[in-house]
């Protein structure tokens, strides 16, 4: 890795500033990027470090939506959003091991937009507000492809904004060496209809299933979307699975996540 | 350089660390605790879990800097007082949960994590629980019944050999 500036800032304010400096980049729990610095992929000029700014981590409910800071890590969301929003909690705890969940966070996972990442699954699905330090962004706009989000240079996600479902549930098919989603399925059933959200499967990244959509927005059953398929153009081939494969599970996980909603 | 303190295994100890030191680096090289191994070095072995306050981490994927002022125990922390092998590292010994003992010093500290929030484990919760630490030793077998034996539980009907 090639050796950096490092700050590590105690609010918002002094985070953007430090982010404005040439070749400064966000780093949150570091999974992902220190990885990659490692490999040379990636050479900031300065890190600055998100990890010491209370106001970006914790849990919390306002009403109908649960809040949840974007520096809080994985293990957190796993217990403290679990009395609130049970599938969103699972999600949590299934990703890669304790270790990694004991650090990763939930903005590092959606800034990075990783197509075989758990959380862009249940944000979209969720149609959650991802809040950064100056705007909202709705769900639908923020995911545009592989790695790629609606995030300028130097723009911190703060919170994302989860409005709390009636019933949902994540699906996971395991990826049993990198331990990321070969394919999974975030259905939610809101009063205004269902939102199904597709992870792992796509060439261009998380993506919203709307024919399952509005098939279980009639009938919130498996039996509604069996007879409902997706193309396997488009689909990761690769050597854990073909794009056929992919999108086969995509329709078994989908079910699966509708049989498994509470 | 910048200064850098933690609380090792309950002693407060300094160095200098880059931006780019790891945690891992900093605690073999910088302080000369060797105990924590560095395996992959990218993240999915498990080999230099180490606890920062508390919590099982991958000190290979964690910057030093970052953690300055933190608590850490290392495996080296894991011994009793008189220097005698701790309940968790014994059960290892005990139970044949070790061959080259190179994964060891973490599935320990992630054993320990284990049992510090969960002091009665089902062998497949310790299995679940030991998901991001690979031995290419053991097959599993040892280091889940010696998990299971460290804390207390009867390990007899396991039919793994052991003893
Ligand atoms: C062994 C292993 C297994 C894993 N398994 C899974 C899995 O099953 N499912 C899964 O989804 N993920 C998995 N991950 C990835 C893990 O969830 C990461 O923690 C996550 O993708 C990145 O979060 P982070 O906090 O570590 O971000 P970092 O690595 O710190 O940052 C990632 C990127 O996001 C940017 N960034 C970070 N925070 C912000 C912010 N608040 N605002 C703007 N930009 C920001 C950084 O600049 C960087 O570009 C795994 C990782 C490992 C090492
Ligand atoms: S050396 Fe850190 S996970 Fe392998
Ligand atoms: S004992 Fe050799 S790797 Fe586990």
């Amino acid at each position: 890795m090639y050796n950096f500036d490092f700050v590590k800032p105690a609010t918002i304010a002094e985070a953007v500033e430090a982010l404005s400096g040439e070749e400064a980049q966000a780093l949150s729990g570091g999974q992902t990027l220190l990885p990659t610095m490692k490999q040379r992929l990636n050479a900031p000029a300065t890190l600055v470090s998100l990890t010491g700014i209370a106001e970006m981590k914790g849990v919390t409910r306002d009403g109908d939506t649960l809040v949840i800071g974007a520096a809080t890590p994985h293990a957190v969301v796993a217990r403290d959003a679990a009395a609130h929003y049970p599938a969103l909690a699972a999600l949590a705890g299934q990703i890669g091991d304790p270790a990694v969940r004991n650090r990763g966070t939930i903005g590092g996972s959606i800034a990075n937009n990783d197509p075989s990442a758990c959380y862009p699954s249940a944000v979209l699905a969720s149609g959650a507000v991802v809040v950064t330090n100056t705007r909202e962004i709705a769900a639908d706009d923020f995911f545009q492809g592989l790695f790629e989000t609606a995030l300028h240079d130097g723009e911190i996600i703060t919170a994302v904004r989860f409005p709390i479902p009636q019933k949902a549930a994540y699906a996971k098919f395991l990826q049993p060496a990198s331990r990321f989603a070969l394919t999974g399925a975030f259905v939610a059933q809101y009063a205004a209809g269902v939102r199904v959200a597709i992870t792992g499967a796509s060439e261009s990244g998380v993506f919203r299933w709307t024919e399952a959509e509005a098939a279980l927005s009639g009938n919130f059953t498996p039996e509604a979307i069996a007879g409902l398929s997706v193309a396997a153009d488009g689909m990761i081939g690769d050597l854990h699975g073909t794009p056929d494969y992919r999108a086969h599970l995509v329709g078994v996980m989908t079910r699966r996540a509708v049989t498994a909603a509470r | 350089m910048t200064k850098v303190t933690l609380t090792v295994n309950g002693r407060s100890m300094s160095g200098e660390a880059e931006g780019r030191t790891l945690l891992s680096s900093f605690l073999r090289d910088t302080l000369g605790l060797t105990g924590t191994h560095v395996g992959c070095d990218t993240s999915q072995c498990g080999a230099c879990v180490v606890h920062v306050d508390g919590l099982a981490m991958k000190s290979c994927t964690v910057l030093a800097q970052d953690v300055n002022g933190a608590s850490v125990t290392t495996i080296e922390g894991m011994a009793n007082a008189d220097g005698s092998l701790g309940r968790v590292q014994q059960a290892f010994q005990d139970h044949h949960g070790l061959q080259c003992g190179f994964c060891t010093p973490g599935m320990v500290m992630s054993a320990a994590a284990l049992l510090a929030e969960n002091p009665k484990p089902t062998e497949a919760e310790i299995r679940h629980h030991l998901e991001g630490n690979i031995c290419r030793c053991t097959g599993y077998h040892n280091i889940v019944k010696a998990v299971l034996a460290a804390s207390g539980q009867d390990v007899s009907g396991l039919g793994v050999a052991a003893e």
